[in-house]
């Protein structure tokens, strides 16, 4: 088969949205007290490392490749490590649909900064993709229970979910939100000013590059050039309100506008239209921004008063800006044809309906499953770092590394090229860490 | 023999290297250090959460001195680093038994 501009234009873009999981690596690394960004940003690197390779042996199989079982999930071996698959042009939109899965987990390990387990969190990814993303996608996009003709989209009517604000936003905060509150607060949370970010032009490189790459995730699937064209437009307008709606409730709140504020409304825009893109007008997504922006906004501030340590605000941006892109399509919703539409465009309330209905079997099905691997994996091996191993800093007790080096401290001691034994680290970090 | 030592604001380094030596001192000994008095700290906001930083950087100046010179290098340090605002910081004077210049051997006022 030729190589067509459709075929093109998914594989760019699916290495835009590749590009996003490192940016992520950036945007929360930066977030983070200087002791603990590389675990931060290897957190996101080992979940592309991880997916990539379970979403070729069998996540894509799961996902809606493989055979149906009962609208749940896709037969994992259908499509086993993608090998009935040589030969088609399947590979292209298999390839795209992987770089979803990874980004999506990678969101998650900002609920857990500073203090989680690199092994628990890499034992988290492959179970977590398998039992909650996959599936999930499936219902949405494989043509399972939320689907046209699946078991609740045909009694609620098919949700709208262009690109992932169910599967993608709402899935990732909700899991945020159930790992913070099994792994619990880091210490001194909410009273040690050491936990402010370490480095805010970290985070707006990686917002930077995330809004970049987010043109290939909203836009990759695009069915028409009318359609890419509207994907664009409300990829950059829904954003750029709302930073200026996060900024400008700082402004009036805290008194001054933040650099931090700004990235961090522009990745609320992006959650708020990521499930909205093909649906909306340009005014319609430059409202939703707006208002995206400033829930957002408001809504970070709530970790402190009800106590769950979402370290990163995931929960805040993706889960609150994913609820409002998604039900706001209820609302704001483009007729098709004439056809359908939300409640301001004369389509009644069936389209806020299949909307309120797909969000609440999200919420519902993620929370009880992370619950249940994050539990496991808790109650067995531990989640959590120790207490002292927090203190020192997880950079140096789960990697033997340290992010920067002036030279001011620690400037005497010895090099070893190639130690005699293996494992010898252990002794200068990591169980003199745990002692 | 005096240790002065003065923890100064750090922009007022040069000012205060300058004056000591144009009033004739030969050498001196900088650090960083951090800390705080009346002005106490700063407060930054992240996403609405205010964070008060209270240890402010500072730079600790320290000249080896003989006892004849030590009450003017106190007024040179406390005229040029002064600026008027909570945060200049202090000067004090403390007595020193012993020096001795590595290089030579030699000890006392004359190793200074």
């Amino acid at each position: 088969m030729d190589l067509t501009a459709g075929h093109v234009w998914m594989m760019v873009t699916a290495a835009m949205v590749l590009l996003m999981t490192p940016a992520l690596a950036f945007f929360y690394g930066g977030m983070t007290r200087a002791k603990s960004v590389l675990n931060m940003m290897m957190m996101s690197f080992v979940a592309l490392g991880i997916t990539g390779v379970v979403w070729i042996l069998w996540g894509h199989s799961m996902a809606g490749g493989g055979d149906s079982i009962g609208g749940l999930f896709g037969n994992p071996f259908t499509q086993f490590g993608m090998e009935a698959m040589l030969d088609t042009e399947d590979l292209i939109g298999a390839g795209f649909g992987a770089t979803f899965a990874i980004i999506t987990v990678a969101l998650i390990s900002g609920a857990i900064a500073d203090r989680a387990k690199f092994g628990a969190w890499s034992i988290f990814v492959p179970v977590w993709v398998t039992l909650v993303y996959a599936p999930l996608a499936f219902w949405v996009w494989g043509g399972g229970l939320l689907s046209a003709d699946g078991a609740i989209g045909s009694w609620a009517g098919e949700a709208i979910d262009f690109a992932g604000g169910t599967v993608v936003h709402i899935n990732a905060g909700v899991a945020a939100l159930v790992l913070a509150l099994i792994i619990g607060q880091r210490k001194g949370f909410g009273r040690d000013p050491g936990q402010r970010p370490h480095n805010i032009p970290f985070v707006m490189l990686g917002a930077a590059l995330l809004w970049f790459g987010w043109f290939g995730f909203n836009g990759g699937a695009a069915g028409s050039a009318e359609e890419a064209g509207l994907i664009w437009v409300n990829t950059l307008a829904a954003p750029s309100a709302a930073m200026l709606g996060w900024v400008v409730t700082e402004r009036i709140r805290d008194g001054r506008p933040t650099s931090l504020g700004a990235a961090s409304g522009v990745v609320a825009g992006l959650v708020a239209i990521t499930p909205a893109c093909a649906n909306v007008s340009p005014i319609g997504a430059i409202g939703l921004g707006i208002v995206s922006g400033i829930l957002s906004a408001l809504a970070v501030g709530l970790k402190y008063k009800w106590g769950y340590d979402d370290s990163l605000d995931v929960v805040g941006v993706h889960l609150v800006s994913g609820l409002v892109g998604t039900l706001a399509l209820g609302f704001i919703a483009l007729p098709v044809e004439g056809e359908g539409g939300g409640l301001f465009y004369g389509g009644g309330f069936a389209q806020l309906g299949a909307q309120t209905v797909a969000a609440v079997v999200s919420m519902a099905f993620t929370a009880v499953m992370t619950l249940i691997i994050g539990l496991a994996i808790h109650k067995s091996i531990g989640f959590r770092v120790t207490e002292e191993s927090e203190s020192t800093g997880v950079d140096l007790t789960e990697h033997a590394e340290t992010a920067y080096e002036f030279g001011g401290l620690g400037t005497s001691g010895t090099f070893v090229p190639h130690p005699a034994t293996s494992g010898h680290l252990k002794t200068h970090t990591k169980e003199g860490a745990n002692a | 023999m005096k240790l002065v030592t003065a923890i100064v604001r750090p922009d007022k380094l040069d000012a205060i290297r300058g004056a000591l030596e144009s009033y004739g001192v030969q050498g001196l000994t900088v650090s960083q250090a951090s800390g705080y008095g009346r002005q106490r700290g700063h407060t930054e906001v992240y996403r609405g959460a205010e964070y008060t930083v209270d240890l402010l950087p500072k730079a600790r100046v320290e000249v080896l001195v003989s006892d004849e010179w030590a009450g003017d290098i106190v007024d040179v340090l406390v005229a040029t680093a002064n600026t008027g605002r909570a945060g200049d910081g202090k000067v004090w004077v403390t007595a020193v038994e012993e020096a001795v210049r590595v290089r030579t051997g030699e000890r006392g006022d004359a190793a200074l």
